[in-house]
């Protein structure tokens, strides 16, 4: 019998489990029962807490401002859910049916969601990596722990990594009155994700704010004193630090490892799912019973040339766990596809950066609005002459104008009069990612519907 | 009672901010920061703050429900 033939039996007493009790496990889960699915719903997390917001993880609580065992998720329902939380997966069982816990439970389904997310990647020599004064950043209780190091006044603290979570760390110790040294490899902070001429806004910024920041360089050793304390850290260009914080932000791994020997296709980069969160297995073929969404999916996106794209994003989770849900108890017609326009958000130095669509495929840059010297501004990147996304220094109001432009596929540069604009035509620059391979297809694509939920792609047929 | 923000949707209105200042601030010109955990003595100020916020940003609990079966502690 075809999965799709009893979706009322499914609905009514069928077994799910969610793997991965975060942000996109807990939506995921609310949306089931919102759609009247009433049969049984385990959510299984390897943390012992319910599920918890963590972009405050590396702002409110690093400040002081609330403690990190406050950060838990608010609920849109009540979920009804068998909770396994302190005990992760250990592997998956497809022929079975069933995933194996840590302890040995076998938990059978007859859909599985996996939101396993990602992990912090850990410093690359585990016996600096074991020093008391290193950290990562991911969890609540790094978190916690970190919070607590930064209150008791440490002499420097040293960020191996400007990303958005090292940037924001480092903002933080600033704000803390804490002496702070970030190590960067890359020519400027955030430059993966937003290019060099906008991250050398956000060099400016840290500078101004008193970090001492490094660039060009890389954290080569952490060397700890007899006592196993972290006393320095030592620098690719011959030069030493004092130091006894580091935060090791060198971005994550997604959480798949429990997957091997299951024949799904999940690997580093994540898990490969159809644009409907169904997962692929080892040979492309897609599965119907196994769906995966959040920071540890990766699905194609008509959009951006049906590149697979794996998105670190809240927002990501939220929407794909939500579609997800949709798909998993519904007949193959009734299915969405996660046309989600990819979005996040930092607070840096006192400064909101926003971003919508996917800076990293820019090949142009203009400054539409504002200016880059006022720290105030909307960086558009073009791709092959249309919008492709823009990112925003203390203008995100702006930036839902701009998600249409990316959805209709407006052509770039903009031609229109803006708000705040400061010069008659702006010249379109290269935006200077450090690694500008782009892919070479281009389909015409349209976002419609009247809202998010009602969102289906139309293909617009070539002129001849 | 807890609360979360939809930051990707937040403008820096800043309604919130003014209807209940014990649990939202403005960073700088724009940036947003809140304390996810209230009192419920906050929670009249806090349900005004999410319906004054012209894009509907704010999401307020709706379910006190239990999260049972932690299997121990970590950390």
């Amino acid at each position: 019998m075809s999965a799709d033939a009893d979706v009322q039996a499914l609905r009514r007493k069928g077994r799910i489990v969610v793997v991965g009790a975060s942000l996109a496990g807990l939506r995921a889960a609310e949306t089931l029962r919102d759609l009247g699915f009433t049969g049984s719903l385990t959510l299984v997390g390897d943390e012992p807490y319910e599920p918890y917001d963590r972009p405050p993880l590396s702002k409110q609580v690093l400040l002081g401002m609330e403690p990190a065992e406050d950060t838990a998720l608010p609920r849109k329902r009540d979920i009804d859910a068998e909770w396994r939380l302190g005990v992760a997966a250990a592997s998956l069982d497809r022929a079975a049916k069933h995933v194996r816990l840590a302890n040995g439970d076998a938990l059978p389904y007859d859909r599985l969601l996996i939101t396993t997310g990602t992990k912090a990647r850990p410093w690359f020599h585990p016996e600096e990596a074991a020093l008391d004064g290193v950290f990562v950043l991911r969890t609540r209780d790094d978190s916690a722990r970190l919070s607590r190091k930064l209150a008791a006044g440490p002499r420097r603290v040293l960020v191996i990594g400007a990303g958005f979570t090292g940037s924001e760390i480092a903002s933080v110790c600033r704000e803390r009155d804490v002496e702070v040294t970030v190590a960067e490899r890359a020519p400027a902070p955030l430059v993966g994700a937003l290019g060099e001429v906008v991250a050398t806004v956000a060099a400016r910024l840290q500078r101004d704010h008193g970090v001492d920041l490094r660039c060009g360089v890389s954290v080569t050793a952490l060397e700890g004193d007899q006592a196993g304390r972290l006393r320095r850290a030592h620098l690719s260009d011959g030069s030493a630090i004092d130091v006894d914080v580091a935060v090791v932000s060198l971005g994550a791994i997604r959480n798949t490892e429990w997957l091997s020997g299951s024949g799904l296709a999940a690997g580093p980069r994540g898990i490969a799912c159809d644009a409907g969160c169904r997962v692929f297995d080892v040979n492309g073929i897609v599965t119907d019973d196994i769906y995966a969404a959040g920071d540890v999916a990766r699905s194609p996106h008509p959009l951006f040339g049906y590149q697979f794209l794996s998105l670190e994003h809240w927002g990501n989770a939220v929407e794909q766990a939500q579609i997800a849900a949709h798909n998993m108890v519904s007949a193959g017609p009734d299915r969405r596809p996660h046309l989600w326009v990819p979005m996040f958000w930092s607070v840096q130095f006192g400064v909101n950066i926003k971003s919508v669509g996917v800076p990293t495929m820019g090949d142009q840059l203009v400054i539409a609005q504002g200016a880059l010297a006022e720290e105030r501004f909307v960086a558009v990147y073009g791709y092959r002459g249309r919008v492709i996304a823009a990112a925003s220094f203390d203008s995100g109001k702006w930036l839902g104008f701009y998600q249409q432009q990316i959805e209709t596929g407006a052509s770039f540069p903009p031609d229109y009069a803006m708000v705040d604009r400061r010069t008659d035509a702006p010249q379109p620059v290269d935006p200077a990612f450090p690694d500008p391979r782009l892919p070479t297809h281009e389909p015409t694509v349209t976002l419609t519907g009247h809202s998010p939920t009602e969102r289906c792609v139309q293909f617009i047929a070539p002129r001849a | 009672m807890r609360l979360v923000v939809d930051l990707n949707r937040c403008q820096g209105f800043a309604q919130c901010a003014f209807l209940a200042p014990d649990v939202f601030v403005l960073h700088g010109g724009e940036a947003l920061l809140f304390t996810s955990r209230f009192d419920e003595g906050l929670r009249d100020q806090v349900e005004q703050a999410a319906a004054a916020c012209p894009v509907q940003a704010v999401l307020v609990d709706f379910s006190d429900e239990p999260a049972k079966g932690a299997e121990g502690h970590v950390g």
